[in-house]
C-alpha cells in the first residue's frame, strides 16, 4: 500500500500513553495533517492537526472517541473502523464515545467537503497500529519473548510456538507504562490484511435510532427547560423597528418575550428578531400569530426572482464580465470555427431542508454558556458566538448532537447564535430553540441560482477547439456571495485548447450557502448538458467526446494552484466502466425511452453515471441509474458508502424532477413547506446499480461527488428520449 | 385535563384541546422518539399508531384522541411487526441520518399489520407520505420486504433489544 508521505517535516506527531482509570491503556495521538489537507469550509483555513483517542480496558473493551459531528454520513462508524482494524481487535469489543467540542484537544471537528476520510485515513490507522504495537511489547515482556514472534487477531495476542495466547485487556495496564512508538514508523496492514475496513458494518447509532431513543439535537431535554421560537423579518435583510408584545403576555404557556437587535447581518451573524419562550414549543409557535412587529423591509425591495432574471439578461447584453480564466485564444478560434454551438442555461435557488428542523439548546448561567448543537462546524459556531455576541470560547461548553441531516445547511450556525442570545436574556433557564419548517425553508442559506451563456467551436474535423462560458452569479461585483461564483475548473477546462470563463454578479440580500457538492451540483449540469449538445453537433455521443477530450492518461495540475490535481486516466476508467455496466450502446426498445450519460470530478471523486428515463403523457419516469465511482483504493464501510451514493443520486433527481425552486418577491421567500418545495418520495425511486473502480490511490470522501452527474445524465436522457433539450432547472416539459 | 392511553400506560396531561398529539408526546411527556418534520402532515416523521392505524400526530388534536390506544416508536418493538421491522432495519442498516426512520417504521408496521405480504405498489402507496431526505428509499423498501418474509419466532414476542 503506497501512502502519501507528505507530512510537514517541521511538525511531528505526539503520542501519549497513560494508565486508564481502573486499569488499562489509554493512548492519545496528536497528529499533524498532510499539507494538502482540506477544510470543510472553502473560506476556512485548513485544519493543521487532528487527534485520535483509543483505550483498552482490562476486560478487553476498546473505546474509541469519535470527534467529528455525525450528520448521517456515517463518520461515527467509519473513522473508528480505521482505528480498530489496525489495532486488530474484534469490532464487537469496540465502544464509541462522542467527543465534545475542544479544538485544543481534538483539532478540527467538522463535517463537510467530503474531508473526513482523506484527512483521517492515515492518522486513525497509525493510532490503532501504535496501540497494537504497545500491547505486543507488553505481552513480549510478560512472556520474555521477542515481539516479532507474536501475532494478533481479534483482540488477542498469540505465540504459535508455545500455543499460548492472551487478551489485550490482560496486558493493557503494563502496556500503559511503555514508551509509545514513533507514529510514522509503525507498521500498517496491507489491504488484504484488513478485517474491519471494507466490511459492511451497521452504524453505531442505528440500534438506538430504530427504537426512537433520544439522540438528535431536538431530543435534548433538560430540567426546567423552556421552548423558543424566533420570529424574524418576513423578508431577507429586514430590520426590527418595534415589537408589540403586550398581547403575548397572556398567551397560554408563554413565559418570556425577548426582542433581539442583531448585528444587522443575517448572513452568518444574528438577524433581528423576537423570541417567544413557552412551556411547550407548540404554544410558543401558536403565540406568533398574536405578535405584531414593525419591520423595516426597505433593503429587500427589488430582490425578486423576476428582477434577478432581467438583471441576468442585462449582464449578458452588457459584455463578457470579469475574466476568470483564458487559455489560448478563444475569441479568434470561435470566430474561425467551422461550426459554432451556443446556448443559455439556468438553475434556481434551492433549499437544503434537512428533516430535522434547525434547533439548538442552550443554558446560560454565571457568564458561562452550555450548548447542545447539531452542527456540521461546531468550532465555527464558537467563532460566531464571539463575533455576534462577544461570548468568549473559553466560557462555552459545546456538546455535539447527532444531526438529522446536514447537506451543508449546518455548516452555518445561525441557530446557535440565536439560542445563545435568547438564553443570555433568560439566565438560569435552559432554552431549546426550534424552527418551524416554514422558518427553515424561508431562512435557509440557499444554493444560489445562476445563468450561463455558453459557446463552443468545432473545427472542420468536428473536433472541439474552443469553449466559453459567461456566468451570471450573485455577489457584490468584486466577490461572489457565499457558494456563488466559479473557480475556473469546470469541465472541460484544461481539456480544450482555447477556453474562456468569465462571470458577472448580481447583488443580493438573500442568504446563500453551500449545498452538498457545492458549485459542482450546478456546474456539472451546465458542463455536461452543453457538452452533450456539442457531442451531438459533432456527430458523436457524450462519453465518446469526453474520452477524446481526456486523451492520454496524465495528471492535470489544479487551475491557479487551487484544489486537487485531475487525473485523466481515472476519469477515463470510470467512463469506460459505466459504458459497460449500463451497456451504453444498447438502446432501450420501448418508445420515448433512452439513456443519458454524464461525468464529473468533484471533492476528489471521479463519477460517471447513466440514467435510463422515459416520457409518457408528459410524465418523466426514471427506470434505472448506473453509477461508477472512484474514491481511491478502499471503500471503508460499503454499508454506508452505498447509502451515500444512492442518497446523492436520488437527491439530484429530486432537484431536477420534483419541482424544487425557491423564488423571491421583494426578499420574501415564496415557498414554505414540502407542498411547494417538494422532496423525493419513495415511488420515484429508481433501481440504482453501483460499481467501483479502485486504483492504488488514497481513499477520499463520498458525501458529495456522486450527486452532480445524475442531473445532466437525466436531462441528456430526456433529450435522447424526446428531443427536448432541458436548459433550465427544475425540469419542465413543454405542454403540448 | 386529558387521560391518554399511550404505550399501554394512562398518562394525564393538562393542555389546550387543540394541541397536536405530537407536542403532547414530545414536550409534555418526554417521548421524543416521535419526530417533528413539517407540522402540516406532509412528511410523516411524526407518525404514530392510533388503535393500530398510522396517523400523523402533528395533525391530531389531543382533544380528539379520546380513549384511543396510542402506540409510539418507543413501544412498537413490543408488537410483532414492529419488532420484525426493527430487526430488518438493522440487518441492512437502512438509515443515514436516521431522523425520519421512526415515522418510516411506524408507517411500515401499520402496513404489515393490515397486509402482511404487500407488493411493491402497496409498499409505495403506504410509504409515499413518509419523506426520507437522505433518500434511503431503496433500503426502506428492502427492509419492509425482509420483515414481511420473516417467519414466526420467539423474538416476535417483542424483544428486538438484545
Amino acid at each position: 500500500m503506497h501512502e502519501p508521505a507528505s507530512f510537514d517535516v517541521e511538525r511531528r506527531a505526539v503520542l501519549k500513553a497513560s494508565l486508564l482509570a481502573g486499569g488499562g491503556l489509554a493512548l492519545e495521538a496528536l497528529i499533524p495533517l498532510p499539507a494538502k489537507a482540506v477544510g470543510a469550509l472553502g473560506r476556512a483555513a485548513p485544519p493543521v492537526e487532528l487527534s485520535a483517542f483509543v483505550s483498552v480496558a482490562p476486560d478487553g473493551i476498546v473505546t474509541i472517541t469519535s470527534k467529528n459531528p455525525e450528520i448521517g454520513q456515517g463518520v461515527k462508524t467509519s473513522l473508528p473502523m480505521m482505528v480498530a482494524d489496525e489495532l486488530d481487535c474484534d469490532w464487537s469489543q469496540v465502544r464509541i464515545t462522542q467527543a465534545d467540542v475542544d479544538q485544543k484537544r481534538y483539532g478540527a471537528q467538522e463535517a463537510g467537503g467530503s474531508t473526513a476520510t482523506p484527512n483521517n485515513w492515515l492518522p486513525m490507522r497509525q493510532t490503532g497500529a501504535a496501540a497494537r504495537f504497545m500491547l505486543l511489547q507488553a505481552a513480549a515482556r510478560k512472556w520474555s519473548l521477542s515481539a516479532a514472534e507474536l501475532t494478533t487477531a481479534g483482540g488477542r495476542i498469540f505465540h504459535a510456538a508455545s500455543k499460548r495466547s492472551i487478551g489485550y485487556g490482560e496486558v493493557a495496564s503494563s502496556a500503559a507504562t511503555l514508551t509509545p512508538p514513533d507514529l510514522e514508523s509503525v507498521t500498517l496492514k496491507r489491504p488484504e490484511q484488513f478485517t474491519i475496513i471494507g466490511r459492511a458494518l451497521v452504524g453505531v447509532d442505528s440500534a438506538r435510532i430504530v427504537r426512537g431513543l433520544p439522540i438528535f439535537g431536538i431530543d435534548t431535554r433538560l430540567p426546567g427547560m423552556l421552548y423558543a421560537v424566533y420570529e424574524v423579518a418576513p423578508a431577507h435583510g429586514g430590520r426590527l423597528i418595534k415589537a408589540h408584545v403586550e398581547a403575548l403576555q397572556h398567551a397560554p404557556g408563554v413565559k418570556h418575550v425577548v426582542p433581539i437587535i442583531g448585528n444587522g447581518d443575517a448572513d452568518g451573524g444574528l438577524a433581528d428578531g423576537v423570541a417567544i419562550v413557552a412551556t411547550n414549543w407548540w404554544l410558543a409557535n401558536q403565540a406568533r400569530s398574536t405578535l405584531a412587529v414593525d419591520w423595516d423591509l426597505s433593503a429587500a425591495q427589488g430582490h425578486s426572482t423576476t428582477v434577478y432574471k432581467d438583471r441576468a439578461k442585462a449582464a449578458f447584453a452588457a459584455g463578457e464580465g470579469i475574466e476568470l480564466r483564458r487559455d489560448g485564444d478563444p475569441a479568434a478560434t470561435l470566430a474561425a470555427a467551422a461550426k459554432r454551438i451556443s446556448a443559455r442555461y439556468d438553475y434556481p435557488f434551492i433549499a437544503h431542508a434537512p428533516m430535522e428542523p434547525q434547533n439548538c439548546t442552550a443554558h446560560y448561567q454565571q457568564n458561562k454558556l452550555e450548548i447542545w448543537a447539531p452542527s456540521q462546524t461546531p468550532q465555527e459556531g464558537l467563532n460566531a458566538l464571539q463575533k455576534a455576541l462577544g461570548i468568549a470560547p473559553e466560557n462555552v461548553t459545546l456538546h455535539m448532537s447527532r444531526a438529522g441531516g446536514g447537506f451543508g445547511r449546518r455548516l452555518l450556525n445561525d441557530y446557535m447564535v440565536q439560542v445563545a442570545a435568547i438564553a443570555r436574556a433568560i439566565p438560569g433557564v435552559p432554552i431549546q430553540l426550534l424552527w418551524s419548517r416554514e422558518d427553515d425553508i424561508r431562512r435557509d442559506y440557499f444554493r444560489p441560482g445562476g445563468w450561463h451563456s455558453l459557446e463552443a467551436g468545432l473545427d472542420a474535423d468536428g473536433k472541439l477547439v474552443a469553449f466559453s462560458d459567461h456566468f451570471v452569479t450573485f455577489g457584490d461585483g468584486q466577490n461572489p456571495a457565499r457558494a456563488a461564483g466559479m473557480n475556473g475548473a469546470m469541465v472541460p477546462a484544461g481539456l480544450v485548447e482555447h477556453l474562456r470563463y468569465s462571470q458577472s454578479m448580481i447583488p443580493t440580500v438573500v442568504t446563500t450557502g453551500w449545498l452538498r457538492a457545492p458549485s459542482s451540483n450546478a456546474l456539472c449540469f451546465i458542463s455536461q448538458s452543453f457538452l452533450d449538445e456539442v457531442a451531438i453537433a459533432a456527430g458523436t455521443d457524450l462519453p465518446t467526446l469526453m474520452l477524446t477530450l481526456l486523451g492520454e492518461r496524465r495528471e492535470i495540475a489544479p487551475f491557479a494552484g487551487r484544489g486537487p490535481a485531475f487525473d485523466t486516466g481515472r476519469a477515463r476508467d470510470v467512463i469506460e466502466k459505466v459504458m459497460q455496466t449500463a451497456d451504453w450502446t444498447r438502446k432501450p426498445l420501448q418508445p420515448a425511452r433512452a439513456k443519458g450519460f454524464a461525468f464529473y470530478f468533484s471533492h476528489r471523486g471521479y463519477f460517471a453515471e447513466v440514467v435510463e428515463a422515459s416520457i409518457s403523457k408528459g410524465e418523466i419516469a426514471v427506470h434505472k441509474v448506473w453509477v461508477v465511482g472512484d474514491v481511491g483504493s478502499q471503500i471503508v464501510n460499503p454499508m454506508g458508502a452505498e447509502n451515500q451514493v444512492r442518497g446523492a443520486v436520488i437527491e439530484g433527481l429530486a432537484q431536477a424532477l420534483a419541482g424544487q425552486a425557491i423564488e423571491f418577491v421583494d426578499g420574501v421567500v415564496q415557498q414554505s413547506n414540502f407542498h411547494d418545495f417538494p422532496l423525493a418520495r419513495m415511488p420515484m425511486t429508481p433501481e440504482i446499480e453501483i460499481a467501483w473502480v479502485k486504483p492504488d490511490k488514497p481513499p477520499t470522501g463520498l458525501g458529495e461527488p456522486a450527486l452532480p452527474p445524475v442531473i445532466p445524465a437525466l436531462t441528456n436522457a430526456i433529450f435522447a428520449a424526446s428531443g427536448t433539450r432541458i436548459r433550465s432547472l427544475p425540469v419542465r416539459l413543454p405542454t403540448t | 385535563m386529558y387521560r391518554l392511553s399511550i404505550n399501554g400506560v394512562v398518562r394525564e396531561v393538562d393542555v389546550p384541546q387543540d394541541m397536536p398529539l405530537l407536542w403532547v408526546l414530545r414536550d409534555e411527556l418526554g417521548l421524543v422518539g416521535t419526530k417533528f418534520g413539517c407540522g402540516k402532515g406532509l412528511c410523516g416523521a411524526c407518525t404514530v399508531h392510533v388503535n393500530g392505524v398510522a396517523q400523523r400526530s402533528c395533525q391530531l388534536p389531543v382533544g380528539g384522541v379520546g380513549n384511543a390506544k396510542i402506540t409510539t416508536i418507543e413501544h412498537v418493538g413490543d408488537t410483532k411487526f414492529g419488532a420484525r421491522l426493527q430487526r430488518a432495519w438493522l440487518q441492512i442498516d437502512v438509515m443515514q441520518c436516521g431522523y425520519c426512520q421512526a415515522g418510516q417504521i411506524m408507517s411500515a408496521s401499520a402496513l404489515l399489520a393490515g397486509n402482511p405480504k404487500p407488493d411493491i405498489e402497496q409498499i409505495h402507496s403506504a410509504m409515499a407520505g413518509n419523506i426520507c431526505r437522505c433518500a434511503c428509499y431503496n433500503r426502506i423498501q428492502d427492509a419492509i420486504r425482509i420483515a414481511a418474509d420473516m417467519q414466526d419466532t420467539d423474538m416476535d414476542k417483542g424483544d428486538s433489544r438484545a
